[in-house]
Order: structure tokens, then C-alpha cells, then sequence
């Protein structure tokens, strides 16, 4: 595994495979929370810090308690994959609540109600699934889970950006609110089309 | 006549893509085809169903602090079931819809059902309101993937429709498509129900 392997993990789920606008993962926050830019960074950073751990401890999980090869009890139980890995990010997210709020309080306070409605972010499921999928090792699933966020991140941001300005835009009286946000999803979605080809995973 | 409003809701009133906008990351991401939009409704209505059963069943068992986590194993259990069903009988599917079946378990309709509807009522009615939820959602998905086939590649249901005179809009069966489809719809459902009334 080399530098350049990661790189193109990286390249690939931030630009290409965009989790939100070639995935279609995560749009129900994506769509919710952007409509300014502050909030959209708080939950930005907090989707990133999840799914990196989540990618981490799902992971252990399949590698030592799920797949049949490498399980310490060599029984095959990937038919729980589904379940424990729902709970475990349940229960991550839970715990980066209780941790943040007594460490790190600002930013706990910064972050707020994004934290408990990341549990049902499917992005967040569906990173540590496409890990799984792609048979990925330990740095690879970390690397993967940290830059997915920050594709997400990317896309929370710009969307946010072009949204501020739209309330001050005259937009005829059905599209407005979620209808033209999809509109702006989907000229965004042809701009990242533009990055296809770049990496071929 | 509350039985029937119960069934009729889900599928006009308060239709879960239309009216909700719940449950979107299934919607957009597997309606390239009609035939991918049918098996992912009818998966999902499954759960819906199922999953409102139990919890209706079982509802005044659950602690009320310990309600969501009990929720998500229950449908985390009927959307396991479904994933080695399909991967037994209809593995074409399966692979289509890839990821998006274990991903049924964050769709927000189901959570959403179970937490406002069968945790509060009887087992009939949250049989019912899972199966019109479920219908909707089905009915929501076939409409758009109907769009989206039809001009992406001018097929129905794999079966050609427009000729060879149709060049076939390929962006619609592509990502940006189905932003801008659903986009378009909603703004008409707006328009409708406000001409409506006028």
C-alpha cells in the first residue's frame, strides 16, 4: 500500500465519487442545514470526526467479530453487519457527545443539535459499508472515512455559500425553499462531473 | 372513517418524498431505472410494515429514554432480513441497488413512522399507515423513475418507447438528473396545490 494508493482514495471521495453529489448519501442534512454558513461548517467538522471513528471502530468490528476468516470465533456473522454497525454509530456518536461536552465545551456548544442527527446521517453508514464492500484495509477505511467527510464538508460549504445569496434572489414563488436548492444540487452535480475520469479507483 | 384516512394519507397527503422530503438518499440515488425504483419501494415498504407491526406490538414495553435505540434494532432486524432475501432470490437487484439496502435502516421514514405513528397507536392502524407510507414512497419513486428512464434513455421498464428518432438525454440517468427532477417536481406539487387553493 503506498502514498499514492491513498491519494487516489482521497482524490476519488472527495472530487469523484463525491459522497453527496455522485452518492447520493447524506442529503437530508445536506439540504437541511445549508442554509447558512455557519452551521454548515459546525456540522461539517462534526460529520468528518464521526465518520473517521465510525470507519475505525466498524472496522475492528467486522475484521475481529464479523468475517469468518479473520473473526476470533471463525463463525460467520457478516449476516449482523447491518445491525452492529447502526448501533455502534449510535453509540459512537452518543459517547463524542458526553466527551466533547466535558472536554471540549465550546466545541460541543459550537457543534450542538448537528450531533445527536448524525446517528441517521446514512452517509456516515454508508462510508463504513463501502469499506467493507471495497475490502479495505485499516489506513485505507481511515483514509476513506476522513476524506468522505471532507467531501461533504466541501459540498455543505458551497451549497451554503450559494444559498445565502439566493434568499436576496427573486425566484418564481413554487421552486423557493427546497425545490431550488435541488436545482443548485444538481448544476453543482454537473460541475463535479466534470472531475470524472480524473482517477479511476 | 379513520381507517381509511390512515391508508390514504401516506400516499397524497403527507406523501414522504413530496410533502416530507424524508427518505431522499434511497430516492435520488437508485431511480436511474423504473425497475431499480419498484424493488427498492417494495423493500422499503416491507420494512415499513414490519417494522410498524413490532413496534406497535410492543410498544408499551419499551421505556420511553430507550425508545430510539429499541426502534433501530427492530428495523435493523427486518432490513437484514430483507438483504439476505434479495441477495437469495433477486441478486440482479441486489447488486443494483448495492449499498442503499443496508442503507434502509437511516431512511427517515421508517424512524419517523415509528416514532410518530406506531409507538401512539394499535397494531391494525400502524399496519396501515406503514403499508399507505409504504405505497407512496413506492409510488414517488416509480413516478420519478419513470421520468428519468424515459429520458435518459427512452425506455420503460428496460422496453423501448421512443424510437430511434429520440436522442436520449443522458444527464437524467446521471447524478445531476435526479437533483434537477426532483427540483422541477416539487416546484409543480407547489404550483398545483396552490392553484388548487385559489
Amino acid at each position: 500500500m503506498s502514498i499514492g494508493h491513498l491519494l487516489i482514495i482521497a482524490v476519488a471521495s472527495i472530487l469523484v465519487n463525491n459522497f453527496v453529489l455522485s452518492r447520493f448519501l447524506g442529503l437530508c442534512p445536506y439540504i437541511g442545514v445549508s442554509k447558512q454558513l455557519d452551521s454548515a461548517i459546525g456540522m461539517g467538522m462534526a460529520v468528518i470526526f464521526v465518520m473517521t471513528m465510525a470507519s475505525l471502530s466498524t472496522w475492528a468490528i467486522y475484521t475481529y467479530l464479523l468475517a469468518p476468516a479473520t473473526s476470533i470465533w471463525k463463525i460467520d456473522l457478516t449476516y449482523l453487519r447491518t445491525i452492529s454497525f447502526i448501533l455502534v454509530i449510535a453509540s459512537l456518536v452518543q459517547l463524542v457527545e458526553m466527551v466533547l461536552q466535558k472536554t471540549v465545551p465550546t466545541l460541543y456548544r459550537a457543534l450542538g443539535i448537528y450531533l445527536p442527527l448524525i446517528t441517521t446521517n446514512c452517509a456516515v453508514l454508508g462510508v463504513t459499508v463501502l469499506n467493507i464492500d471495497k475490502r479495505f484495509g485499516l489506513v485505507e477505511s481511515l483514509v476513506q472515512g476522513f476524506t468522505a467527510g471532507v467531501g461533504f464538508t466541501l459540498a455543505l460549504i458551497l451549497m451554503a455559500g450559494i444559498r445565502e445569496k439566493l434568499d436576496l434572489a427573486d425566484i418564481p414563488k413554487p421552486l423557493r425553499g427546497i425545490p431550488i436548492a435541488f436545482i443548485v444540487a444538481g448544476i453543482m452535480s454537473i460541475a463535479f462531473l466534470g472531475f470524472s475520469g480524473l482517477v479511476t479507483e | 372513517m379513520r381507517t381509511g384516512k390512515v391508508f390514504v394519507k401516506g400516499i397524497y397527503q403527507e406523501n414522504p418524498i413530496f410533502r416530507l422530503a424524508l427518505g431522499l438518499c434511497p430516492f435520488l440515488a437508485v431511480t436511474s431505472s423504473t425497475e431499480n425504483g419498484l424493488g427498492m419501494g417494495l423493500a422499503a415498504t416491507f420494512v415499513l410494515v414490519g417494522s410498524n407491526f413490532i413496534i406497535s406490538l410492543v410498544r408499551k414495553l419499551i421505556p420511553q429514554r430507550i425508545r430510539i435505540p429499541c426502534f433501530i434494532v427492530v428495523i435493523a432486524t427486518f432490513v437484514s432480513l430483507v438483504e439476505m432475501v434479495m441477495q437469495a432470490y433477486s441478486p440482479g437487484l441486489y447488486k443494483n441497488l448495492g449499498i442503499f439496502v443496508p442503507l434502509i435502516v437511516v431512511n427517515c421514514i421508517i424512524l419517523g413512522r415509528a416514532e410518530a405513528f406506531a409507538s401512539r397507536n394499535g397494531v391494525g392502524l400502524s399496519l396501515l399507515d406503514g403499508l399507505g407510507m409504504g405505497v407512496g414512497f413506492t409510488l414517488a419513486l416509480v413516478i420519478i423513475g419513470v421520468i428519468r428512464e424515459l429520458l435518459g434513455s427512452g425506455k420503460i421498464f428496460g422496453h423501448i418507447i421512443l424510437g430511434s428518432g429520440y436522442n436520449p438525454a443522458l444527464l437524467f440517468i446521471l447524478p445531476p438528473g435526479a437533483f434537477l427532477t426532483i427540483g422541477l417536481l416539487m416546484g409543480l406539487f407547489n404550483y398545483v396545490e396552490e392553484r388548487a387553493k385559489r
